[in-house]
């Protein structure tokens, strides 16, 4: 488990006859083809889903041209959702979506970065009905600001509910308790 | 930190849409027009119809649905924010209480999310326990969900003859798992026990009656006139809306897609049984039903294969650093005591990584996005729960239709409020 990353020739020829790594080679392939390869960053193979960063400027045309893509057809959006790294700076809040092609069963993963001070990442309503709720939720929990989606309300919490609560700087007991050590229980 | 202006500019948006579709703001007085004469309603939060806490506020022209404004959140408990702080295995109980009437797949979905993260192996043994638990519990659910259209169109004997079939499943969960509804069934590494012979025997004794039930139930409903038509056409999606909506499960099937996730990305040796997908052409709410009816004597298929050929051998993966010693070991063994407490504590630390794992839900494909830092909790857990999903789509079904057709829409589409909210 710990040389995951490394990769020997052994292991480079398994991952050849591998249909799923063959098939995320393909879909490698078919995204620098169609976006370019500056578009992409930190691309990797994790768990057999192919997972990619990229930026909110491109990630409406990526999965738009993902959509209309004849080849491979990654046009089901399985899910997406928010995500908060406190310590990355310039880039603390991120999006995470995870689409799957129901013709030729490949699954791809994309992600985009931003700065919590400027949470704002681009709506998929126009691509996905399935993305309005998602959205909303992602809102609710992260504060992430879709501009142009229909009805940004929070979903699942209070309406007057006035802080984002999956942010990590909410600890989930109160952390003014003085009662009970925290010790072994938390992060 | 700039929180406060976030917030501000965050008001500003939602006042703005607000603005320009007041009808989708649930807070706005309502405009009742006399020339229009429309009434608003409340269907929910707790209406017998809903089976669960969730709200839609009908407009309406008469006896026909105008719009309608979805509110759901009334049973959020907070999981994803609860499960950054539980360790791996204390988070099982959180999913047993998102499809409560499935626990058993939410559970060993779970599980096998974990394991595909730590690189564990399950023995094939442990792997047919799965499945047949699994197939259960995917037979309980669409009983439950098809016995209640039942009830909603006025006709309660097939629930309570389903309902019966459903508590001897239960007890074969309690011979399984010491627990009925939410079971907690199943270790992270394989099952926690083995069949005992007492399940066995049981299982054995529901599989000689059920179908007989469950032939009685398709005789009193599959063709009868008053219920066909109630149903049918009703509450109809296309296959295009239904995949743009993100519809997985039974639902997408009826529509005729034929996704199910036991097929195409098999996991838990679902490779080895030999079954159909069944699918529907118009995606209405007959369908919906039938394509329910079709795959729990499908799922029995699968039972009796398992239980035909359950390999003999271990029911848990060698996996000493996550799955709990026997507790006489404990007592006697110094190398148990060791791990017992390591886990229990939380003492050991899971691989970095991120892992994507769905099974087949008894409403669709049931997802786990876990991100680990390696830490004893997961950085993140995201559920892709399949109600939330496809709840969306519930308003654009039944606009125009009147409100006994809501009403069945909504049983067939199956929203389980556990796992809608989660």
């Amino acid at each position: 488990m710990a040389d995951q990353n490394e990769s020997t020739p052994a292991q480079e020829q398994a991952a050849a006859q591998d249909p799923a790594a063959q098939q995320n080679a393909q879909l490698l392939a078919l995204l620098h083809r169609l976006f370019g390869e500056a578009a992409f960053t930190d691309v990797e193979e994790s768990y057999g889903i192919l997972t990619a960063t990229t930026t909110r400027e491109q990630i409406h045309g990526i999965i738009a041209g993902l959509q209309q893509d004849e080849e491979l057809q990654l046009n089901f959006l399985t899910t997406m959702c928010g995500i908060h790294w406190p310590e990355q700076e310039g880039r603390e809040l991120g999006m995470v979506y995870h689409l799957h092609s129901l013709t030729r069963n490949i699954r791809l993963r994309l992600k985009i970065f931003f700065p919590i001070a400027d949470p704002v990442a681009p709506t998929l309503t126009d691509l996905y009905s399935a993305a309005n709720w998602m959205e909303r939720e992602a809102f609710d929990f992260y504060g992430i600001i879709f501009p142009g989606h229909p009805n940004l309300m929070r979903i699942l919490n209070v309406e007057d509910m006035d802080y984002h609560p999956m942010r990590k700087e909410y600890a989930l007991e109160d952390g003014t308790r003085e009662d009970k050590t925290d010790l072994f229980f938390g992060r | 930190m700039a929180v406060n202006d976030t917030l501000e500019g965050t008001h500003k948006i939602i006042e703005s849409a607000r603005e320009q579709q007041p009808h989708l703001n649930p807070l706005a007085p309502t405009v009742n027009d006399f020339n229009q004469e429309l009434t608003t309603l409340n269907l929910g939060p707790t209406h017998p119809a809903t089976h669960g806490i969730f709200q839609n506020i009908l407009q309406m022209d008469g006896e026909r649905i105008i719009s309608g404004v979805p509110t759901i959140g009334y049973i959020h408990r907070a999981f994803e924010k609860i499960a950054e702080r539980r360790p791996f295995y204390q988070i099982t109980t959180l999913t047993d209480r998102m499809n409560y009437c499935s626990s058993p797949i939410n559970n060993f979905g779970w599980h096998m999310t974990v394991e595909k993260l730590l690189g564990v192996e399950v023995p094939k043994r442990a792997q047919y326990i799965r499945v047949i638990l699994m197939e259960l519990a995917r037979i309980t659910d669409h009983l439950i969900c098809n016995g209640i259209l039942g009830v909603d169109t006025g006709a309660f004997t097939g629930f309570l003859y389903l309902m019966d079939e459903r508590e001897k499943v239960y007890e074969i969960y309690e011979e399984v798992s010491g627990a009925r509804l939410t079971t907690n069934m199943g270790r992270v590494g394989g099952m926690e026990r083995d069949f005992s012979d007492i399940a066995i025997a049981k299982l054995r004794a529901w599989l000689k009656t059920f179908p007989g039930v469950m032939r009685e139930f398709e005789a009193m409903f599959n063709r009868n006139r008053i219920f066909m038509d109630r149903i049918v056409d009703v509450g109809a999606i296309s296959a295009e809306r239904a995949l743009n909506y993100g519809f997985t499960g039974p639902n997408l099937r009826a529509a005729g897609v034929d996704y199910d996730v036991r097929v195409m990305n098999p996991y838990s040796s679902y490779q080895d049984f030999d079954f159909e997908i069944p699918v529907g052409t118009k995606g209405d709410t007959y369908d919906r039903f039938m394509v329910r009816n079709e795959e729990i004597w499908q799922s029995l298929r699968i039972i009796e294969q398992a239980l035909e050929n359950l390999p003999v051998g271990p029911y848990h993966a060698d996996a000493p650093h996550f799955y709990l010693p026997p507790k006489q070991a404990v007592y006697q063994n110094m190398e148990a005591l060791i791990y017992h407490f390591k886990i229990v504590m939380g003492e050991i630390d899971a691989p970095v990584g991120e892992v994507y794992h769905s099974v087949e839900g008894g409403n669709g494909e049931l997802g786990f996005y876990l991100v680990s830092d390696g830490g004893r909790t997961p950085y993140r857990l995201h559920f892709r729960r399949p109600c939330f999903i496809y709840y969306q789509a519930y308003t654009e079904m039944v606009v125009g239709q009147t409100l006994s057709d809501a009403i069945v829409t909504l049983s067939s589409m199956n929203v389980i409020a556990g796992e809608l909210d989660a």
